[in-house]
């Protein structure tokens, strides 16, 4: 069972801001979900590898080429409500 | 002239070729059909009709001018808002994109653009595909076309009911765990999602990458071969798409099923499955084995588990995929911009979020998190790679495997909302193949007494699409 603690401490995890009803809300919905997938512990999976990739495709490679004629740098900036400043996004300082 | 936007794809095709009509008029066939109906269905969130008709009027001069033109060419189709379209908003329906207008295409719409594309718009679904019902949308939800009361299904909800009410020829979706097979089947219409992979993502918002595909909707099966083979294949711009040849799937669907082995698996007809929709299923299956199919009952004893190994691995990706919306580079900035910068994460991401991605985003964070990776995480694609065993020892014995999409046709607008574990349920039929990078072709079956579409899938062994149209062709 998870308490609203955690779910604070998940929240900043994820940089999420939850207001206190949804603090309330997660609680109960994902103690709900948690106590749900406790299904999975009746499989025996001792002797048994995971699953990360279905199709077996291993170490693909690439050339690692910037492509041109796609997305302009003007274009990428504009995307950003930000101000632009010296080709770049402004942000805000990261230490107070 | 009127019906065009019911033709099939061939159809319109020659009648393009011979001058009967011209693709102007069919692209203006679909936008009435779309002025009509989407009112009240809302199956579409933004239209882009001038470029719509400045493609069509395209087409119509490469014919007039004897040049060659695609199967595909000046089709009118619809893609899922979560797909890239160059210059044309692509929100995800979701607050934190609702401006948002990408600066290149993702890879299956330049290869549609390739086939001369008439694209109408962009379609609803839930929040980052994330849903089953398209409540989860920031421009509301998409309704059913048989019964408004009624969601369309989703997470490519919109997609689906634009196909399903003549509004669009074909239309883009993905699929995770289920978001194109079931609105195809609460709809009423065809849905392919195909083996990972097969169809390239690049340009596409990723969900949960590990599960992630990139299918259509169709109204027959034809058309969905058609628009298959134009969109699969090989792209460098994602890694998971091998080079397998993409073969002409069209020449497929009149080889029929006789000698084939279809497994009806028990799991898939039992507890929870109502019994009308279990019925349906079983009549057309009997049908094939009229057709000389050899029909036998098969065990995918796993089947149970793969809802609890998608609600750890879904979220867990989603969560990470997620993680690079912050509100700089691109979508909304919070109204109240804070003055640092780890509070203006928590403000953008708070605003930025509908419910249930946070919902999603909190247990992929939490069964990700340092001291429950293993119990969750790890454990759950074990369990996956059982799930997967099943279907290997099981195409073992079959050629291909049919069984309902969805346990009950479409339900009430609201009745799963604040149930996430009931909604969750809705996939359980999906989700098992989709574990396993099946892939799998939703076909309508049949309707249930109260009016409602009813649905089976064909699911094959990976890279067979060719034998679910082969047998969907015959359903």
């Amino acid at each position: 069972m998870l308490n609203e603690d955690t779910i604070k401490h998940v929240a900043k995890l994820a940089r999420l801001g939850l207001t206190d009803a949804e603090v309330k809300k997660f609680t109960t919905q994902l103690s709900g979900v948690l106590e749900y997938v406790e299904i999975l512990k009746e499989v025996d999976t001792e002797n048994v590898a995971e699953t990360s990739q279905v199709t077996g495709l291993k170490d693909v490679f690439g050339k690692d080429e910037v492509e041109k004629g796609k997305a302009s740098r003007e274009e990428l900036l504009g995307c950003t409500e930000l101000p632009i400043d010296s080709k770049q996004v402004r942000v805000m300082p990261a230490i107070k | 002239m009127t019906d065009l936007n019911k033709l099939t794809i061939r159809e319109v095709h020659e009648g393009l070729l011979v001058k009967k009509f011209t693709s102007v008029e069919v692209t203006k066939s679909c936008f009435d059909e779309i002025k009509k109906r989407n009112k009240d269905l809302n199956a579409f969130v933004s239209l882009d009709e001038d470029g719509a008709m400045k493609s069509a009027q395209e087409v119509d001069a490469k014919i007039a001018n004897g040049e060659k033109i695609s199967l595909l060419g000046g089709i009118p189709a619809a893609v899922k808002d979560l797909i890239n379209t160059r210059g044309i908003k692509t929100t995800c329906c979701s607050p934190f994109l609702k401006d948002f207008v990408p600066p290149y295409d993702a890879t299956v719409v330049e290869k549609l653009k390739a086939h001369d594309f008439v694209m109408l718009g962009k379609t609803n679904l839930d929040e980052f595909a994330c849903g089953a019902s398209t409540e989860h949308s920031c421009f509301g939800v998409t309704k059913n076309p048989y019964d408004l009361e009624r969601v369309a299904g989703g997470s490519s909800g919109g997609s689906a009911a634009a196909v399903a009410a003549d509004m669009a020829f074909y239309a883009l979706g993905t699929d995770t765990g289920g978001s194109i097979r079931q609105p195809a089947s609460l709809c009423g219409t065809y849905g392919m999602k195909v083996t990972y992979g097969r169809v390239s993502r690049s340009g596409v918002t990723a969900m949960a990458s590990s599960w992630d595909t990139v299918g259509h909707f169709a109204r027959n099966v034809d058309d969905v071969a058609i628009v298959l083979e134009a969109i699969a294949g090989r792209d460098v711009k994602d890694s998971t798409t091998p080079d397998i040849k993409v073969p002409d799937y069209s020449k497929f669907l009149s080889a029929g099923v006789k000698g084939l082995k279809i497994g009806l698996p028990k799991e898939y007809f039992g507890e929870g499955i109502e019994k009308e929709t279990a019925d349906t299923v079983k009549a057309a299956v009997l049908k094939l084995e009229k057709e000389g199919a050899q029909v036998v009952e098969v065990s995918l004893p796993s089947t149970k588990y793969a809802v609890a190994v998608y609600y750890i691995t879904m979220p867990a990706e989603l969560s990470t995929n997620l993680e690079r919306f912050d509100g700089i580079r691109y979508g909304k900035k919070p109204a109240n911009e804070p003055d640092n910068l780890v509070d203006y994460y928590f403000a953008a991401r708070a605003e930025g979020f509908g419910d249930e991605i946070k919902r999603r985003i909190m247990i992929g964070t939490y069964v990700l998190s340092a001291g429950y990776y293993d119990a969750y995480y790890k454990k759950a694609q074990k369990v996956r790679t059982v799930i997967i065993q099943d279907f290997v020892k099981v195409f073992e014995k079959v050629d291909v495997l049919i069984a309902p999409v969805s346990p009950f046709p479409a339900f009430k607008i609201g009745e799963l909302v604040d149930n996430p574990l009931a909604m969750y349920m809705a996939d359980a039929l999906t989700i098992p193949a989709s574990a396993a990078g099946l892939p799998s072709l939703a076909c309508p079956v049949g309707m249930s007494a109260s009016g409602l579409p009813i649905g089976l899938q064909v699911i094959a062994p990976q890279f067979r699409e060719d034998l679910c149209l082969q047998v969907g062709a015959r359903v």
